[in-house]
């Protein structure tokens, strides 16, 4: 029993530190993203500007989202989470234009 | 992770943090160093000495640029650009480089190699060059070393360096998410009880420097970011990543050379320029295509005291010596990008604020160490019993034993050595400048296997003594290598005062890990007086041989 136990945890911790890693850099990537295509077309920021800013608070929200990884009750809701996100923005993005 | 926020956070915090610790000493350390790289070079180049001292008259800045210029005519006339640096406070020489254009079949790390080797130094009051200065990289191997690692690829090194500074900004947030009294630990300190001991000192180096250390691995990141994370470039200039530099970046704009010759004007009438616009003197000259029809010749101001990095420049013609551009008032997200670049970097700091970012960064520095040690303490303590019952401790506590000798007391020994290779190689000897950094990476390797051979507290006092001697000794090695000893540093003319602190701050840090072996031996001598049987596992680094 114990060693089923055992290699639960370890798989859980694995799978996490996978959605932490790449799961939060897409995460990051995408955020950030259409935070600068949506700086550039709802405010009168220069594409310069946006981008430096855009990509600052890149690495603000990578370790907020590998907190939120590794907070969360289990590892499948945190790929949920993560992917889901990743999905909503994406999709934004892509409605927004930025992906042409 | 485990149940509740208070848990998996810290749980993350000591993970996160562990698995690259030791790398992420390296990087403090030899950042930290940084804050003085000017006067490390200064000492390491003694040479350079005599000219600091005098308390001659610098040639005018004019002066200055027509004699570069000329050793550079000599040298280089075909460069793809000239970098000059003109002499201040805390540099006494006229230094330059160049780039050439890179021959067919170079390799990026041949290129690195001859580029090193392009430079030459001007004495600042006659404007010769000076005679013998010995090759070294000075304070800037160190400072190089910290993000871009050594023996790799400039590249490689920077991700590395980039994704252990994301375990860290991840291991500094949760290790704050951790402490719901962070106030009230801080003045908290439960001196020889073992575990709680460490545990107290990582909390008051941590906490002490908390918005030094978030603010240095934040804006480390952020000098880089635009590698680290290309998406928003990637949308926002459909790839184009030169087009992206040339907005955000607009200085470091180069032309194309017209491959059409013609020669260099005359730098005065534009540094008279300059100088009448700024009232100051002009830092830097970067002349990108020196004799070509195109070439452009950049003034950059010094970045005086202001938090931003941003240095004002003016570009003219090389050819006319007409004003081209000069640097455009920043935007808002602008200025800001640069003050954290700016705070990374803080070429802005005085004499007394640098020396407080020198300390926040041995206290980042302490932070690191005293987490690597409390995860060693921590863990034995499951192994309690089977120690002492003659076992052995697991696997992973000796890993992290010997990995925490060799960079916790192993490190010190490396700039130690570093520094007495400086003045103990040959001063013929080719290649010099990187046989200085071999023997930095020989001496860290040599204290890394030691380590991993016997991780015993005999270990921890040997190379902790070493590194003592080492660092302790480099004024004395400085007063038989060279006319500046101490004595004539600190009352001699105040040009040399930068290298009478280099004395005295390695030798307070040599002190510092002689007193560690002291209260090691001490440690281990009350032990032993408790009776063998007694020992208590939890107190320090304490090995299966010291069972």
């Amino acid at each position: 029993m114990t060693i089923t136990v055992d290699r639960r945890y370890r798989l859980g911790v694995a799978a996490r530190a996978v959605a932490a890693i790449g799961g939060g850099y897409l995460l990051a990537a995408v955020a950030s993203t259409l935070l600068g295509v949506l700086l550039t077309t709802l405010l009168p920021l220069s594409r310069a500007d946006a981008v430096s800013l855009a990509t600052m608070l890149a690495f603000v929200i990578y370790p907020c989202a590998v907190l939120w990884v590794f907070a969360t009750a289990s590892a499948g809701r945190a790929w949920a989470g993560i992917l889901g996100a990743s999905a909503l923005l994406g999709g934004a993005l892509w409605l927004s234009g930025g992906l042409a | 992770m485990r149940e509740g926020l208070r848990q998996s956070m810290a749980w993350l915090h000591t993970w996160s943090g562990l698995l690259v610790c030791w790398v992420l000493l390296l990087i403090f350390m030899a950042g930290t160093s940084a804050y003085y790289r000017d006067e490390i070079t200064l000492w390491m180049k003694p040479e350079l000495h005599a000219a600091a001292a005098a308390n001659a008259t610098l040639l005018p800045t004019a002066a200055s640029a027509a004699h570069v210029v000329a050793a550079l005519q000599e040298r280089a006339p075909k460069a793809t650009a000239w970098f000059i640096g003109l002499p201040d406070e805390r540099n006494p020489a006229i230094v330059a480089s160049w780039t050439l254009p890179p021959k067919k079949g170079m390799s990026m790390a041949e290129r690195r190699a001859a580029f090193r080797k392009q430079n030459v130094t001007l004495d600042p009051v006659s404007g010769l060059e000076t005679p013998n200065a010995r090759d070294t990289r000075g304070g800037e191997f160190l400072y190089r070393m910290h993000f871009d690692l050594y023996y790799m690829s400039a590249i490689w090194g920077r991700w590395i360096v980039g994704i252990c500074a994301m375990f860290m900004l991840v291991a500094i947030i949760s290790g704050v998410i951790t402490h719901k009294r962070i106030f009230k630990d801080f003045f908290t300190f439960r001196p020889k009880k073992g575990q709680r001991s460490w545990l107290d000192a990582h909390n008051a180096t941590a906490v002490l420097a908390l918005p030094f250390h978030l603010m240095i691995t934040y804006t480390g990141i952020v000098t880089l970011m635009f590698m680290y994370m290309g998406a928003p470039t990637q949308a926002l200039y459909k790839g184009d990543q030169q087009a992206m530099f040339a907005e955000v970046f607009p200085d470091n704009e180069r032309v194309k050379p017209a491959k059409v010759a013609a020669p260099l004007a005359d730098f005065g009438p534009m540094l008279a320029q300059a100088q009448a616009k700024w009232g100051v003197p002009v830092a830097r000259i970067v002349v990108s295509h020196p004799n070509d029809a195109n070439a452009t010749v950049q003034l950059v101001r010094p970045s005086g005291q202001q938090l931003s990095n941003i240095e004002p420049s003016m570009t003219f013609s090389g050819v006319t010596g007409a004003l081209i551009s000069s640097t455009a008032e920043p935007s808002g997200v602008s200025s800001m990008r640069r003050a954290f670049y700016g705070l990374h970097v803080a070429h802005f700091a005085d004499t007394v604020l640098r020396a407080l970012f020198f300390l926040c960064g041995l206290a980042g520095c302490a932070m690191v160490a005293t987490g690597a040690l409390l995860w060693g303490v921590k863990e034995r303590q499951k192994y309690a019993k089977v120690v002492a019952q003659g076992g052995r401790v697991g696997f992973g506590v000796r890993l992290v034993d010997a990995l925490n000798i060799g960079a916790i007391a192993g490190l010190p020994i490396a700039f130690g050595v570093y520094f007495w290779s400086n003045r103990l190689l040959p001063l013929a000897l080719e290649n010099r400048a990187a046989m200085e950094a071999n023997c930095f990476f020989m001496a860290w390797g040599a204290a890394m296997l030691l380590a991993q051979i016997r991780p015993t507290r005999a270990m921890w006092r040997f190379q902790l003594i070493v590194g003592a001697l080492l660092l302790a000794g480099l004024p004395l090695l400085n007063a038989f290598t060279t006319t500046t000893h101490l004595g004539a540093t600190l009352f001699g003319p105040a040009g040399l005062r930068a290298v009478a602190a280099f004395d005295l701050v390695t030798f307070a840090l040599g002190a510092l890990l002689g007193y560690a072996a002291w209260w090691l031996k001490r440690k281990e001598q009350k032990a032993a007086g408790k009776g063998a049987g007694s020992a208590r596992p939890a107190v320090t680094i304490q090995t299966r041989e010291a069972a």
